[in-house]
């Protein structure tokens, strides 16, 4: 079974990311960036199925060429070969120029399975899943947190907002699993020393047919950008056993009982 | 101003018009369109028509095709909404940023080429059409602007808008359009549907919300929220951590991949704040929390921060709360 996991290198989550005011581009100078935490999930997902199968796992990425740190670290934890997409004139490119690319990518070997995150950290529109199966022309189960395949028919459990529903899938398929549904690997030394070996290859939006320029300006353009207004802090005390009492006193006071 | 229709896509679960879509039609009342107008597709289409008019939908165009509960909603919406767009040429197409409204914003983006945005807070139409959306956990604000291509689509957060109805609500135009079902949306299929049922009200509408973490130790202590909510009239949440290991369902998860809740109070306990949870409970009127580590992040949007032990001091909120409602 060959399944191919999305990836994307994002502005590590725990330092959140900046747009520059001028430029609308986010500031890698200033993020540490990590491969996304929920790619994780995707990764050790694709993993599981491939070693239960028998098979390979693929890692494609969209992004500068620092995104080849998302990719080997995809590689350091098991998966066979990378794939990065990269060019200056992808820079601010939207959700669906994202897909376009990834598609392209994906299609051009043989492939029972994309897997990616539900969304990324960073931009979290969760529209690129559905968008890369519309491209591939191929069902897509998103939200799921829990699967299971006999290579041929994926069973997964998806979420509703309401509860969950069992989607059964032929292949191939696009699946978009949601953070926590597996506990992802740590890459083991032997893992890490062997990346250098994998096959990496680097790609141009030219090397896929497709013209990386004529998509920015895309449909949309930032206009502005501007940090959010913060909560002002209230009033934070140690519970010296009357902590209780100010919650309740704070209930009344807001009318609630 | 939009100088074409205004579309909603309307979601209908369990027999009933879910609330995204009675938040989108007010506020696309308000954007100067010559019609508003709503898509609703599914079993329960017919019977949402008559509220989707109170909300201000002129035309409501339905189907009550099965298919569109038997299949994922993604593809057989889009590609139903597909020839729709083309006789119909809406300017703007709003969609609940719901996991269905997604996947439906996302299969037609890709399939007409249509410019999406999501995350949306906020939306003006003026000269051109600008949507406001958060980015990197809410701590940045981004405006965005539609160029020429139509129809622009726009996702919006749960509860962006405040929903209300019109004074008295002409009856709606009710439109059937055909379902487009291809076959390659058949390989997919929903064999079993599960509801999580929760006594008292919905974690999206409740007006107090008591949510645990990780802090509470063990899943069972989630009994003493429920003690609480039900006394306070309110519901129960939890932090990702709390589901990931298990303890509640999905259901409750408050969060940027769970629930987004603006209750009157929010009271986090045993939460540390994470970027994740606090996305889907910032927008609450009044927080409190309650955590042993005085550096957790949460007591950073907290209005009431009790240093302590989670456990302790919601046995005493409890044991208060009885006494008072005596």
């Amino acid at each position: 079974m060959n399944v191919v996991v999305c990836v994307k290198l994002v502005p590590d989550p725990n330092t959140p990311g900046q747009l520059d005011p001028e430029t609308h581009w986010l500031r890698r100078d200033l993020a540490d960036a990590v491969l996304d935490p929920g790619d994780e999930f995707g990764v050790e997902a694709g993993l599981r199925l491939a070693e239960a199968q028998g098979g390979e796992v693929k890692v494609v990425s969209m992004g500068p060429e620092r995104a080849v740190d998302a990719v080997r670290k995809a590689l350091a934890m098991g998966a066979t070969k990378g794939v990065l997409v990269s060019d200056d004139g992808l820079r601010g490119a939207d959700a669906l120029t994202t897909a376009r690319m990834l598609a392209a990518a994906i299609r051009r070997e043989p492939y029972d399975l994309v897997i990616t995150a539900t969304e990324s950290t960073d931009g979290y529109s969760g529209i690129v899943p559905q968008a890369i199966a519309e491209l591939l022309g191929v069902p897509a189960v998103t939200f799921a947190s829990d699967m299971s395949c006999d290579g041929t028919l994926l069973t997964t459990t998806r979420q509703t907002e309401s509860g969950s529903e069992t989607v059964v899938s032929e292949l191939p398929c696009v699946l978009a699993v949601t953070a926590g549904v597996n506990e992802p690997r740590y890459p083991t030394l032997r893992g890490i020393m062997g990346v250098k070996s994998k096959p990496l290859e680097r790609l141009t939006p030219a090397d896929l047919g497709l013209d990386a320029s004529v998509q920015v300006p895309a449909g949309q353009t930032v206009v502005s950008v501007a940090m959010a207004r913060q909560r002002e802090a209230g009033e934070v005390v140690r519970d010296d056993g009357d902590g209780a009492r100010r919650i309740v006193d704070l209930l009344a006071r807001l009318r609630v009982i | 101003m939009a100088t074409g229709p205004v579309w909603v896509f309307a979601e209908v679960s369990d027999g009933r018009v879910a609330p995204g879509a009675l938040e989108l039609l007010t506020k696309a009342r308000s954007l100067g369109a010559p019609d508003v107008e709503a898509v609703c597709l599914g079993p329960g289409a017919r019977e949402a028509v008559a509220e989707l008019g109170r909300h201000g939908a002129s035309t409501v165009y339905i189907s009550t095709d099965d298919a569109f509960a038997e299949l994922l909603m993604g593809g057989p919406a889009a590609d139903t909404l597909a020839p729709l767009i083309t006789a119909r040429k809406p300017d703007l197409i709003l969609f609940p940023g719901t996991h269905d409204g997604r996947d439906v914003a996302g299969r037609l983006a890709a399939k007409l080429d249509l410019p999406v945005i999501a995350n949306g807070l906020d939306i003006e139409a003026g000269a051109t059409i600008t949507v406001t959306s958060t980015i990197f956990g809410v701590t940045q604000v981004v405006r965005t602007e539609f160029g020429e291509r139509r129809p622009a689509l726009a996702l919006f957060q749960p509860k962006a808008f405040a929903a209300s109805a019109l004074p008295a609500g002409p009856t709606p135009r009710t439109v059937e359009v055909p379902a487009v079902i291809e076959e390659r949306h058949r390989r997919a299929r929903v064999v079993d549907r599960a509801t999580q049922v929760e006594a008292g009200p919905a974690l999206e509408e409740a007006t107090v919300v008591v949510s645990g973490g990780r802090g509470l130790q063990d899943p069972a202590n989630f009994e003493l929220l429920h003690e609480i909510a039900d006394l306070l009239h309110g519901a129960v949440g939890a932090s990702r951590a709390a589901v990931d290991a298990g303890w509640v369902p999905y259901s409750m998860q408050v969060g940027q991949t769970g629930k987004t809740v603006k209750p009157a109070v929010y009271i986090a306990c045993g939460i540390s704040g994470a970027m994740q949870h606090t996305v889907g409970m910032r927008g609450s009127q009044t927080i409190v929390a309650i955590n042993r580590d005085p550096e957790a992040p949460i007591f950073k949007l907290a209005d009431l921060g009790i240093v302590g032990d989670a456990l302790t001091v919601l046995r005493q909120l409890r044991d208060e709360l009885r006494s008072r409602s005596r």
